[in-house]
């Protein structure tokens, strides 16, 4: 497992490529990408702040339980923090089974987990002010179907 | 104990980190501590279905004992991803 949290940002081809090139007997490497989105045209920087030590080990945590439910042979998860601009890439996750079934199922896990599990929080400023962005009920409903 | 804040938890109070002397039994009693000594910490405190409760770095909630912890974090519901 691989859990990193930085404030740097990420080669996604580079480290897609190392996860994959690290597997042995892995038929299966499954890669998802969250990037900044500016739905309203006036973005100006999304602020994410994190709890330094709580998140690493919430990561490690909800890593450990994809890889109790799935048969998994590896886990990479990628967060970043502070100041990022539309467009930039927040976050990955990647999974690595001999199957595809299990790589999609504990990254879909992965997601879903860290979005209201793991302590980040993003703020929004704007040209118009700054705001944080409020928990969706959906994104909380998510955790009832594994 | 160290008690932490985050996010608009955070900008409400305005610092980041209290050291705090308390004999409180559960996280809301250090609650109902906290409210009682500023009107910035009634604000951030006023509507606890709207927080969040780390205990020693782990998931917790109001009702929770606080025991021998050495650290509470307070925030707001996650938005990672």
């Amino acid at each position: 497992m691989d859990i990193r949290v930085q404030k740097e940002p990420f080669d996604l081809g580079a480290e897609a490529n190392a996860f994959a090139a690290r597997q042995a007997g892995m038929g299966a490497v499954v890669t998802f990408t969250g990037i900044v989105r500016d739905l309203e045209g006036d973005l100006d920087t999304m602020e994410i702040e994190h709890y330094p030590g709580m998140t690493e080990k919430a990561l490690a945590g909800i890593a450990e339980e994809a890889a109790r439910r799935w048969q998994i042979g590896d886990a990479l998860i990628l967060h970043r923090y502070g100041r990022l601009k539309a467009d930039d890439l927040i976050m990955m996750v990647a999974t690595a089974s001999r199957h595809r079934a299990d790589a999609f199922h504990a990254a879909e896990f992965l997601m879903d987990y860290l979005k209201s599990r793991a302590p980040f929080w993003k703020k929004e400023v704007t040209d118009a002010g700054e705001g944080w962005v409020a928990a969706r009920d959906e994104d909380e409903d998510a955790l009832s179907r594994w | 104990m160290d008690v932490l804040y985050f996010a608009w938890v955070r900008e409400r109070i305005g610092h980041p980190k209290d050291r705090v002397e308390t004999r409180a039994a559960t996280v809301r009693d250090l609650v109902e501590e906290l409210r009682a000594r500023e009107e910035r910490y009634a604000a951030a405190f006023a509507d606890l279905s709207a927080l969040r409760v780390a205990v020693d770095q782990e998931l917790s909630d109001f009702d929770a004992p606080l025991g021998d912890a050495r650290e509470v974090a307070f925030f707001p519901p996650m938005t990672g991803g």
